[in-house]
């Protein structure tokens, strides 16, 4: 059984048809490419996977439960978790507390606790640095974890946003471009840590990215989508010499 | 952690701040050196310093704009008041009977939270800001025209006037429309105060620094990423708004049993829009600011009382100024530029020394 | 035949409520703030008119031109010197601080000026009452020309953003004011040009409002401000026909509620009106749904 299986998604805004009878199916532990030229809907298909988008049409199944339709919050409960294009961190706040924020389901105690620091609210609040800790030095970011967020270098806030998708302890990990912006060395650098994770957390990784020499040189299998809809899928390094995704990446 | 004991050290700056001016106060009053004019605005600082504090966690902590808070210190003022009008004769322990009324008042202000939370924190931004305002100035106006009367038959109750209760021979007014609560026992002091202050500061600050406040700011920051990482929005919006609201209502309470009369009439616009000043001046999220605006700004119009006519304009002026000053990207630079400065001059200083 | 008259009333107060409306509407749409100094704008319009008609004894068309010069130097004043420096504060709610500050401001400058006691102020409108049915149905003067001026002063304005060259670039402005930038508008001009003209129509309304309630003191503008923000915003803020709408429903069932239900539950119905409008309908009635982009 796959660990996400996606049949005959669709979603029309207005009459465009911005994802139309999308499929897909990775594996798990598997480290799958999504490319297209811009405005193909890849963004799109990550907002559906994710519930901030309802499908018109179709069924995303996880780990064989079907998550069709579910809010975000239960779809991260269930087990997906996403970076974004735009980043979107908790700028205000420590680079540990946005890591901790991405814990905030798995370790709990009541309000009261909180306010009244009963002991549960020692011990998990202990927990909960240490396991944040241990996230951030995957990404070299233990150093930084009292900083603000808002205060880090382009570069760490890509990464951190990663290590707070991973603190949701998900199953299925959808990164939305996590190069764009970085430099040639910054990128050879995210590809080594993207590997790591993969193998380190025993994760599944789905990405959507423009630059060809990353997706070429981790993901194993790649889904090409073009006018919302899919274009040829396999391996990568298939998809990658197939004339029509040249064409479609390059014009006639 | 490190990063706790800071947070630690600097809660404990805020809370000796507050047993230090209440030490200060006790001192200068006990040798007299405290005007009489002083002595009466003690119980109204601490009233707007919880209001000020309890605001800035909606304002600030949580990044919503509410301009209704009178509306919730307004809703406990009168629970808290009537509920001590009612037991004045069963209690006779006073401070259990205000401790209770403070209790009353926070849950009957909470109770309204919630009502008025769950249909409105959908709403964003001014959306939200003037359905707050609306509901300020809604329970203002129904508190207005309500008459509640007890007598042997038990309570009495009207929207239309005093008459329509039809109370027997030994009915007593308990609420009545515009006039009010009348006759309540003065309960609150500056000590009451000081403790109520501190009581909203741990809840505050403890609830900022836990699991809870860390997913409200999330929100604050970034409602899209908070719900992709599994935060329910609105359990938390609502949360820290009904607890702002328990802790305005624990302010009214403290205010009504300072004044023999309490009319709803004084929770207009204006008293939401005052204690939104002093979040904004002290510091929006700061809660050490909020404590130091609101106690400056409630003394300053009594300071200023010598000018008589001319005191609210040099308030107005005051303010104008402070704003421009504390916010205006060009103040910023401004004052950034003079410290760099002096550190240079100073620096220059010591090594011609 | 009651209930028509009333329906007129109503119509009468909701077109002030519209003017000032407009204002707050179109500051908001542009400089994306709310100016809670704008009611005592109006009140400020209103001591200038008065005193032109008493202390100079001016025609009332000068006291009204007189009123609408002042209150437009005092939109332009106002925003040069308080809101202009906070526009790219770090909080919008800087500014709006900062006009809770003009407006005490204000209240007090008059205060100091004119005292407390309310002013009783002369009708400027010299156009007679209508009779209507018989003597039944009595329309005033001021009525008449409240609701002319309102439907002028939005028709004018409604042609004036969409077919001039300057109220074009006030809605590139509202849409985006780094792009209106490059493309070469001036930005800073711009947004005093829409202080200017809405605290002109301030003072129109000031005007109106004195001649149909005819008492003035430093508070007047205060209610008849919140009424209005809520109209604008009732109506969907940013948007002119909203703001016209929002007004006039307002006015209308402020005075139904008087008449029918309670007077003194009239604002509480006021506000219900508007929670149940807002909870239905996010952003106003007429008001852009703007969804996030993920």
């Amino acid at each position: 059984m796959a660990m996400l299986e996606v049949n005959n998604l669709s979603i029309s805004f207005g009459g465009l048809h911005a994802v139309d009878n999308f499929y897909m199916n990775i594996e798990k532990g598997q480290l799958y490419g999504m490319i297209g030229p811009n405005g193909a809907g890849k963004t799109t298909v990550f907002n559906l996977l994710t519930g901030v988008y309802k499908p018109d049409e179709g069924i995303i199944r996880l780990d064989g439960t079907d998550i069709t339709g579910k809010s975000t919050i239960e779809i991260n409960k269930a087990g997906i978790a996403r970076t974004f294009q735009n980043i979107r961190l908790f700028k205000e706040l420590s680079v540990l507390d946005n890591v901790k924020a991405g814990l905030h389901n798995h370790h709990t105690y009541s309000t009261l606790a909180g306010i009244l620091r009963l002991p549960s609210y020692y011990k998990v609040e202990k927990e909960m640095d240490e396991r944040a800790m241990e996230i951030l030095k995957v990404f070299d970011l233990d150093g930084e974890a009292e900083y603000l967020a808002g205060n880090l270098p382009y570069g760490k806030q890509r990464k951190l946003e990663i290590a707070r998708a991973l603190a949701t302890d998900p199953k299925l990990l959808l990164l939305d471009e996590p190069a764009a912006g970085m430099n040639p060395n910054e990128t050879q650098e995210l590809m080594d840590t993207i590997r790591f994770v993969r193998d380190h957390f025993d994760m599944t990784i789905l990405l959507i990215e423009h630059d060809m020499k990353l997706v070429g040189g981790i993901c194993e299998e790649l889904t090409v989508l073009n006018f919302g809809q899919v274009l040829t899928q396999g391996k990568t390094s298939a998809v990658l010499s197939d004339p029509a995704v040249i064409t479609a990446y390059l014009g006639e | 952690m490190k990063k706790n004991s800071k947070i630690f050290r600097q809660n404990l700056i805020t809370y000796g701040m507050v047993i230090a001016a209440f030490i200060v106060v006790q001192i200068l009053q006990s040798t007299g050196h405290l005007s009489s004019l002083f002595t009466g605005l003690l119980v109204p600082i601490c009233v707007y310093v919880i209001l000020a504090v309890s605001l800035n966690l909606v304002v600030g902590i949580s990044g919503e704009l509410s301009l209704g808070h009178a509306g919730f210190m307004c809703v406990g003022a009168f629970a808290g008041a009537f509920f001590t009008k009612c037991t004045q004769d069963t209690i006779t322990m006073v401070p259990l009977r205000f401790a209770l009324a403070v209790l009353i008042g926070a849950i009957a202000a909470a109770i309204f939270g919630i009502l008025i939370g769950i249909p409105v924190l959908r709403l964003k931004g001014d959306y939200l800001a003037i359905v707050t305002l609306a509901f300020g100035e809604i329970i203002k106006n129904i508190l207005n025209v309500f008459y509640i009367g007890r007598d042997s038959n038990g309570f009495h109750m009207s929207m239309k006037d005093q008459f329509s209760l039809g109370m027997e021979a030994d009915g007593k007014m308990l609420l009545g429309g515009p006039q009010g609560i009348t006759g309540i026992p003065k309960n609150s002091s500056f000590l009451a105060g000081i403790i109520l202050i501190l009581i909203t500061l741990f809840i505050v600050l403890n609830l900022i620094n836990s699991r809870d406040g860390r997913a409200i700011m999330a929100i604050r920051d970034n409602r899209i990423a908070a719900t992709s990482i599994g935060i329910n929005i609105t359990k938390y919006k609502l949360m820290a708004f009904t607890i702002s609201a328990a802790l305005a209502g624990m302010a009214g309470t403290l205010y009504s049993h300072n004044l023999a009369t309490l009319q709803a009439s004084k929770f207009n616009f204006n008293t939401s829009i005052l204690a939104l000043v002093f979040v904004v001046l002290g510091g929006i999220g700061n809660i050490r600011g909020s404590i130091i605006a609101a106690v400056v700004l409630t003394a300053l119009p009594e300071m200023l009382r010598g000018l008589s006519n001319l005191r609210m304009l040099i308030y107005a002026i005051v303010l104008i100024a402070m704003m421009l000053f504390n916010w205006a990207p060009a103040a910023i630079d401004w004052r950034s530029r003079l410290k760099e400065r002096l550190k240079h001059s100073r620096a220059n200083g010591k090594e011609a020394a | 035949m009651s209930f028509l008259s009333y329906m007129i009333n109503g119509i009468s107060l909701g077109s002030v409520y519209a003017i000032i409306a407009l204002g707050y509407t179109m500051v908001y749409g542009i400089a994306k703030m709310l100016n809670f100094a704008h009611g005592d704008v109006i009140m400020v319009g209103g001591y200038a008119a008065l005193t032109m008609l008493l202390n100079a004894n001016a025609s009332p068309l000068a006291a009204v031109l007189v009123s609408i010069v002042v209150c437009t130097v005092l939109g332009i004043t106002i925003e040069a010197v308080a809101y202009r420096p906070l526009r790219a504060a770090a909080s919008p709610l800087a500014v709006l601080i900062t006009a809770i500050g003009v407006s005490y401001l204000l209240q007090n400058v008059v205060l100091l000026i004119f005292g407390s006691n309310p002013k009783n102020f002369q009708s400027v409108i010299p156009v007679p009452d209508l009779k209507l049915a018989g003597g039944a149905l009595m329309i005033t003067g001021e009525t008449i020309v409240t609701i002319i001026s309102c439907i002028v002063i939005m028709t004018v304005l409604t042609l004036f953003i969409n077919r001039t060259r300057t109220g074009q670039a006030m809605q590139a402005v509202s849409e985006d004011k780094g792009a209106a930038q490059l493309m070469g508008i001036n930005v800073n001009q711009t947004i005093a040009l829409t202080f200017a003209i809405g605290s002109g129509l301030a003072a129109v309304a000031g005007v109106l409002l004195c001649s149909s309630y005819p008492s003035l003191s430093p508070y007047t503008g205060s209610m008849p401000g919140i009424k209005a923000f809520v109209a604008a915003v009732f109506g969907g803020i940013g948007s002119i026909p909203g703001a016209m709408i929002g007004g006039i429903l307002l006015g209308v069932i402020e005075i139904l509620a008087k008449a029918y239900i309670s007077s003194q539950l009239a604002d509480a119905i006021v506000f219900a009106v508007l929670i149940v409008v807002l909870l239905v309908k996010p952003t106003g009635l007429l008001g852009k749904q703007i969804q996030e982009k993920v």
